[in-house]
């Protein structure tokens, strides 16, 4: 599935109706799905702690947050917006950071720029905020996103590359697939727009099949990019001359159907090694995408019955892409709108709701209620196998804020969250491991 | 007679995949990290500096199917590092180097308007482009360029990402919260373009930069070049650093700026430009003699030469004479990924040897002499005096100065020169304007009002 998100969020009506997959009414998750499940008394000690990643996106995800008296939609497009928001995030100890792009402009429709000009339009290449952001902040994780359509693998590798050694190791990278009509914004392909409604057409299919294989192959060379340099390359031997050890790049000889990519590398290794690949995922064809090619791997579920089914669904990928025996990560997605009370939070969404002209749907279960509340079903959605999530902030700074300063002391309290930044990359946080270059045991001597 | 003193340009470079970084000096430090970079533009920006400058690499350079590795290899990608440099310094313009032929014009207008805007207007771009199928071996579109096609390409990729900088008006972002109405008119930034090289349309999604345009700076010597330069560019790097010939290339930029309808004056010319210091003048040359040593090991003398002779010179002693042999300019390359710099390699060789007999140079000496490019060697006073003279007689209109240490390097050069510079009047002693136009002393360029396809 391709960026349902852009397509969904704004107009579009939730997939699965108004229901849950377990025919839990959606609008009461928040409240009681997790009934029975008292969050007192729970074992410090048999609970994993939490990885908690926020998502942002100009002025927040709620179609009319701009409009909240706390907004700031003329400074969505200076670095001091998104510098205050990454501190923020930082404030609250947060794991990372995602930040929301697209080639070309929102859109509420999916094939193609739409009509509308009461809602947030125009926004900054993401990679480059997080490289803004890098050098003024010293701990929160930085995953901008970037298309993997029409642009460069070696490109991106380089960029990502370069954002690991300017935030010290605490990179990543949200591999966006690209939505048709902006094919034209390149020129290099005869792809049909199609509407979301035809999405189940074989033609939309092969499309959308088509595109996440090359999406694959385009992670696959990013990675190996990554990989062409050896850690030790550089050897700076006076006594010889010899500024690198020749033997210790490599090219990788890509040869795809989309493209090839010689390499290697014009960037050494990143700290990292390989920094943090992610990927938001809704369905068949893009589990299997992201299970080859992620670290991390955002979902969409609707309730803790449906986590633990997609969960399996992935699994089963992540083990089918030969990669089962690799710590990959799955963070449930959930657009939060937080208040003091459940009875404030819902009122705020409703007058969101009625400022946009239309009630809020989303791609991810939408959440209304206290950071206790959210607290309680995150804690319970991990028990469905989720080790983490990614909050989308209805409004900013309004639920960032909440999120930061109210959600964390509240998952502090279960004990499921950290209290300080102990690790120095975002790799270390997550507890992936350094990966050895994979040309490294080729050569070792 | 007396004219008004111009105000020197200087941009900041860190130097890498060449031989003029002498990596082997025990201060010198990291090529990757990112302190280095932050180090050099924050002492660029304490000396007044208009902008840091940062070069590009697509692969990196071989000698007969093998990489290089007598020298710097390995660089940032350009414009995350720029950013990056940009949010830790306030006035300092950040440019650098990106390639027209392996890039698109779409996504390179938005990430460098991106810059501008994260910036606060202080974003600049070098344009190159390349016609070599071996870096074209890491890109979608593959590699060959045909020569004739650069500057067609060029030229298109140019005129779409000023289309797409100017395609949204003044005022197009409203973010009233009040009446609801966050952009003034949905089809803002809608354009196409067809072309040879790029067939495209939409609508750009970021508005208009703050210093109205991203600065767009080129090369070109040919007369081709010149006047391409002259028609697009904000400023050139310039090859001259002969006052004479510097002077006459000044005059003909200017005169085909006139003549493309632009005020002279409005594009800039820079040379780059490296320096020795010394207390005295003798010091400042025998330590000039004791860096170009350093930079021109007898391997580098070989492959630099190499890529002239284009053949193995493998054999040859480097403290021997020249090699007897001749070039060979038409065979397969013996260097790759290193731009081919002289048109002529027989004429070229035939001036070398001629120097080399004059002197009785030996081959890492004749490397020395012509590759061991420093312009600026002595005191202090006597290198603002040069510096200052060469700008004020219209040889250009500032410099680009890099040093052979990295990344400490520049700090002697704004500690000891810049004060003088700035004492001769010459300098500002603060900056005045918060754009990279305004350091520059160059216009905001007016919207192309006739932009192709922009609905209004």
């Amino acid at each position: 599935m391709t960026r349902w998100d852009e397509g969904m969020t704004r107009t579009g009506p939730p997939p699965s109706g108004k229901h849950g997959p377990e025919g839990m009414p959606i609008k009461t998750i928040g409240n009681m799905d997790f009934a029975g499940q008292p969050a007192y008394g729970r074992d410090v000690t048999d609970t994993p702690p939490l990885h908690l990643a926020v998502a942002l996106d100009g002025a927040g995800w709620h179609p009319a947050a701009w409009r909240e008296p706390d907004a700031s939609p003329d400074k969505l497009f200076t670095a001091a917006y998104w510098a205050s928001l990454a501190a923020e995030a930082e404030r609250g100890q947060l794991d990372f950071i995602t930040i929301e792009d697209s080639l070309g402009q929102q859109s509420a429709r999916y094939d193609g720029p739409d009509p509308r000009t009461d809602q947030v339009r125009g926004r900054l290449d993401a990679v480059l905020i997080a490289s803004w952001i890098a050098p003024l902040t010293s701990h929160i994780g930085l995953v901008p996103t970037a298309t993997v359509s029409h642009t460069e693998p070696f490109h991106v590798s380089k960029a990502i590359a370069t954002l690991d050694y300017v935030s010290l190791g605490r990179a990543g990278w949200r591999a966006q697939v690209s939505r048709p009509w902006e094919n034209s914004l390149f020129g290099r392909r005869e792809v049909t727009a199609f509407r979301l409604e035809d999405f189940g057409t074989p033609e939309a299919q092969r499309q959308v099949a088509e595109r996440f294989d090359e999406a694959a192959d385009f992670a696959e060379v990013v990675r190996k990019l990554w990989d062409s340099w050896e850690d030790n390359a550089e050897i700076r031997d006076a006594a010889t001359g010899r500024f690198i050890d020749r033997d210790k790049l490599h090219n990788i000889d890509f040869h795809g159907r989309w493209f090839s990519v010689r390499g290697p590398s014009i960037t050494p290794r990143p700290p990292q090694g390989q920094p943090l690949v992610t990927v938001l995922a809704h369905a068949t064809l893009a589990y299997r995408f992201a299970a080859r090619a992620a670290d991390v791997v955002y979902v969409t579920p609707r309730g803790a019955g449906h986590a633990r089914a997609i969960v399996s669904e992935v699994r089963a990928e992540q083990e089918a892409a030969g990669r089962g025996d690799q710590t990959q990560h799955i963070f449930g997605d959930l657009v939060v709108f937080l208040g003091e009370t459940a009875q404030e939070a819902r009122a705020r969404k409703a007058r969101l709701d009625d400022t946009a002209g239309a009630e809020y749907t989303s791609d991810a279960h939408v959440f209304a209620g206290t950071p206790a509340q959210l607290a309680e079903l995150l804690l319970d959605w991990q028990g469905a196998g989720l080790s983490g999530f990614r909050l989308r902030p209805g409004a900013i700074p309004g639920d960032l804020r909440h999120i930061a300063g109210e959600l964390v002391p509240q998952l502090r309290r279960h004990g499921s969250f950290r209290t300080s930044y102990a690790e120095t990359t975002l790799r270390e946080r997550l507890g992936l491991p350094r990966p050895a270059s994979r040309y490294a045991t080729a050569t070792s001597h | 007679m007396s004219k008004p003193r111009k105000q020197i340009i200087l941009g900041a470079y860190v130097g890498g995949v060449n031989h003029h970084t002498v990596w082997s000096d025990p201060a010198a430090g990291s090529q990757i990290d990112f302190s280095t970079f932050r180090h050099v533009a924050q002492t660029a920006e304490r000396g007044k500096f208009d902008f840091f400058f940062l070069a590009e690499g697509l692969i990196p350079r071989e000698r007969l199917g093998q990489i290089f590795d007598q020298d710097i290899i390995g660089r940032p990608d350009t414009l995350p590092v720029l950013t990056a440099i940009a949010a830790v310094t306030s006035h300092l313009g950040v440019v650098g180097t990106l390639n027209a032929t392996f890039n698109e014009p779409y996504e390179l207008a938005r990430q460098l308007a991106s810059l501008d805007h994260l910036s606060g207007g202080r974003a600049g771009w070098n344009v190159v482009t390349s016609f070599d199928a071996f870096t074209g071996q890491n890109f979608r579109r593959g590699g060959f360029l045909h020569r004739d096609d650069r500057y067609i390409r060029a030229g298109e990729f140019i005129d779409i990402t000023r289309q797409l900088w100017d395609s949204w008006p003044a005022g197009a972002v409203v973010a009233d919260k009040a009446s609801g109405e966050f952009l003034r008119d949905a089809a803002v930034g809608t354009f196409e373009h067809h072309g040879k090289q790029f067939d495209i349309s939409g609508q750009f999604s970021v508005p208009p930069s703050p210093q109205g345009r991203p600065v767009v700076l080129q090369a070109g010597v040919s007369p081709q070049g010149r006047d391409f330069a002259s028609a697009n560019a904000d400023a050139i790097f310039s090859p001259y650093h002969q006052l004479d010939e510097a002077r006459a290339f000044y005059a003909d930029i200017n005169a085909r700026v006139v003549g493309h309808g632009r005020a002279a004056g409005s594009v800039k010319l820079l040379p780059s430009a490296s320096f020795v210091l010394g207390d005295t003048e003798a010091q400042a040359r025998e330590r000039h003699r004791e860096i170009s040593l350093a930079q021109v090991s007898g391997k580098t003398a070989q492959v630099l030469f190499e890529g002239v002779w284009n053949r193995d010179l493998s054999g040859y002693d480097p403290d021997g004479p020249l090699p007897d042999i001749d070039p060979d300019p038409d065979g397969p390359r013996v260097i790759k990924g290193r731009a081919v710099l002289h048109q002529d390699a027989h004429q070229t060789v035939g001036r070398w040897r001629a120097l080399a007999a004059e002197h009785g140079y030996s081959l890492r000496e004749t490397a020395v002499h012509v590759f061991s490019r420093t312009e600026f060697i002595g005191t202090p006073a006597q290198v603002a005096e040069r510096i200052d003279s060469f700008v004020q007689n219209d040889g250009s209109d500032g410099f680009i100065i890099g040093s052979h240490l990295t990344p400490g390097g520049l700090d002697e050069f704004v500690d000891k020169v810049v004060p003088l510079l700035q004492e001769r009047g010459s300098l500002r002693a603060d900056y005045t304007g918060t754009t990279l136009r305004d350091n520059l002393g160059i216009p905001v360029p007016q919207p192309a009002a006739q932009t192709a396809g922009l609905r209004s």
